[in-house]
């Protein structure tokens, strides 16, 4: 039973992971961005997070809405600045300026807040609230919470990327840039709607892992973006269930390993990554040819 | 037609081909001279200063490296921390064992250029953005697994051996002759890497790789290659980090796996001019500028350095260096050739530029 509980928990947070890929998905997939500085950028609006709640006093879930949207006209700005500079001189430039950004806002968090973490609280009764199943099998509600709210996003994004106005003319630049800008579209414009989105699912994805665990600088890197990139790569490229799936599968990889030695947890998920690599690299919901 | 026919006829009779415009003697003396008086520098400075050059030589070694893989092989690695790190323990195990620290640094070398070969397989059909990830996620798993052996401290570090009872300011100039050693068969390394028949094979893929594949170019040999030179190079450099600190500390913050190694690395090499031996060189003196003057305000100088990097790699992609050979036409370390009749000076040629635009 101890191993089902892992399984289960495993699952429940591969849901953040699938949260923490999609922002990253989502600006590969439209710009052929492969954003370094992601992982920080979700540490930023958890800590953004972490100040509007001490200002205002409003409640965590209250909070949510408000980085969601400060991170997002701060995705638009980035992208119609910095980012599009970097695109349109070479796929080096990109990655120096978003290598860049990440360690200037890593170094910077530690400037400001110092490298203590500090946590995001929900309120003790919803964190401990939780419910059991059997004798061995206990559910918080809180992470089932964030599971669902994942899947909730993925879908939202795969139904508005599918059926909305926008999201046709996002995936239409993604597809053919030059024919989409023939037909009247600013390719740059909605460059800039795509990154503010991806930036309000990573404001979503901070704030989360804020939540769940606590917020430190270094988060960013050592584990927001490299779980993002390998959920991405274990799930496949090109759609968002495939995320979903990676994601799912890097936090049951951990959860086990974690369960054989609390301090495989890490090295599991990484080897699971590696693995699907060698043997699988187009990810494991893809049918088509390798990245 | 005439122009063509003119360049025939002067192709035949004038044109030389050469690596350099200039004699190659001088700039080889100059460079001689430079090594030389770098030897001799601990008879001249209190340690304290030599063990600043130690730092500088690391990170000169490390940039000289990332050049070679960014600038010419295409290859923009963030987990060269996983090969510098892999350097300090390979001069930590041997030492514990009773090896001398200064033979570990031949292990370092060799050691980390072995273990590149297996990960390169694991990242070789990889592009790019997604290449820089995935040598970060190795970097960071090498990290994981070197931490769960606590024979050799686990996650907390183990000090050195072996080198206890030399005098500190002896050690301090041993460290520093051993540092200049690392970084001066770095560069000569890349140098003579890039003028041999692979170098061409670089050049080729850093201008053009779909070209250069379509020419027949061996592209994945030359890569790999360029992989495992780097990081030999890294495991060196963060073997003589293991000396200099007399200590081996793991940890992505702080520790030898920080990816601010990659970090301090690829900055130096885009503010001095990337795909160019002399950039690196002059990245990495910006960089010890910026962190000595800094030095009292903790991370500011990498922070800086950042903001620095990407201004640099928008406003002026070639760099400090390509910045100055655009304008003085100089190169220190001549791997490229140049086509030109010896009567012509640089002013008659642009005056002939100028009167052939309309």
């Amino acid at each position: 039973m101890a191993w089902v509980n892992a399984i289960i928990q495993g699952v429940l947070i591969g849901g953040l992971y699938a949260l923490f890929a999609c922002g990253l998905s989502l600006m590969f997939g439209v710009m052929k961005v492969v954003n370094l500085a992601h992982g920080d950028l979700a540490t930023v609006a958890g800590y953004i997070g972490v100040g509007i709640i001490a200002v205002s006093h409003v409640p965590v879930l209250w909070s949510i809405p408000i980085v969601v949207v400060l991170m997002a006209v701060l995705g638009y700005v980035l992208q119609r600045s910095l980012i599009q500079a970097a695109i349109t001189r070479g796929e080096l430039t990109t990655l120096i300026v978003t290598f860049g950004l990440s360690i200037i806002i890593e170094n910077g968090l530690q400037q400001f807040f110092t490298a203590n973490s500090r946590g995001l609280g929900v309120g003790d009764s919803f964190i401990t609230a939780s419910f059991s199943i059997g004798s061995q099998i206990t559910i918080a509600w809180f992470n089932l919470s964030i599971f669902v709210l994942a899947v909730v996003v993925l879908l939202g994004l795969q139904q508005f990327m599918s059926a909305s106005k926008y999201g046709r003319l996002i995936r239409a630049v993604a597809d053919d840039r030059e024919a989409a800008q023939l037909s009247g579209a600013d390719y740059r414009h909605v460059f800039g709607i795509a990154a503010a989105i991806a930036f309000g699912t990573v404001a979503i994805a901070g704030i989360s892992d804020g939540m769940v665990t606590t917020l430190s600088p270094t988060i960013g890197t050592d584990t927001i973006l490299l779980f993002a990139f390998a959920s991405v790569v274990i799930g496949g490229l090109g759609s968002l269930w495939g995320t979903l799936v990676g994601g799912v599968v890097l936090g049951v990889a951990q959860a086990i390993g974690a369960q054989i030695n609390p301090s495989w947890e890490q090295l599991a998920g990484y080897a699971i990554f590696l693995l699907v690599l060698v043997v699988r690299p187009q990810g494991l919901t893809s049918r088509g040819a390798s990245a | 037609m005439s122009e063509n026919a003119e360049t025939r006829i002067r192709s035949e009779n004038f044109l030389k081909v050469t690596r350099s415009r200039r004699n190659v003697l001088w700039s080889g003396i100059g460079a001689l001279v430079v090594v030389v008086a770098l030897f001799l520098f601990p008879y001249f400075v209190g340690p304290g200063t030599t063990g600043i050059m130690v730092q500088g030589l690391i990170v000169l070694t490390l940039a000289s490296m990332w050049n070679l893989l960014a600038g010419y092989a295409g290859l923009v690695s963030v987990g060269q921390q996983g090969f510098f790190g892999l350097g300090a323990y390979f001069v930590l195990i041997p030492a514990m064992h009773g090896v001398t620290p200064w033979a570990g640094l031949f292990i370092a070398a060799i050691g980390a250029a072995v273990c590149a070969l297996p990960l390169w397989w694991l990242v070789a059909r990889l592009r790019l953005g997604y290449f820089a990830i995935a040598t970060w996620v190795l970097a960071t798993a090498i990290m994981l697994v070197i931490e769960q052996v606590t024979s050799i401290g686990g996650g907390t570090g183990e000090p050195l051996p072996g080198l206890s009872g030399m005098d500190p300011a002896v050690l301090t100039a041993y460290t520093y002759w051993a540092a200049l050693i690392v970084a001066v068969l770095a560069i000569g390394g890349v140098y003579l890497l890039l003028r041999s028949k692979v170098g061409l094979v670089l050049t080729a893929i850093r201008d053009d790789e779909r070209a250069a594949r379509s020419s027949g170019v061996r592209v994945g040999t030359a890569r790999l290659l360029v992989f495992i030179v780097a990081a030999a190079g890294c495991g060196a450099a963060g073997g003589v980090l293991a000396i200099e600190q007399l200590q081996v500390v793991p940890g992505t913050s702080g520790g030898v796996f920080s990816v601010q190694w990659t970090a301090e690395m690829a900055f130096a090499v885009i503010i001095g001019g990337i795909g160019t031996i002399e950039g690196p060189i002059l990245g990495t003196i910006v960089y010890m500028v910026l962190q000595q003057t800094l030095q009292s305000y903790n991370a500011w100088y990498l922070i800086i350095l950042g903001i620095v990097a990407i201004a640099v790699a928008i406003f002026a992609r070639r760099g400090l260096w390509g910045t100055l050979d655009e304008r003085f036409n100089i190169r220190l370390f001549p791997v490229g050739y140049h086509l030109w009749s010896p009567g012509e000076t640089r002013r008659r040629k642009r005056q002939a530029a100028v009167q052939a635009a309309p």
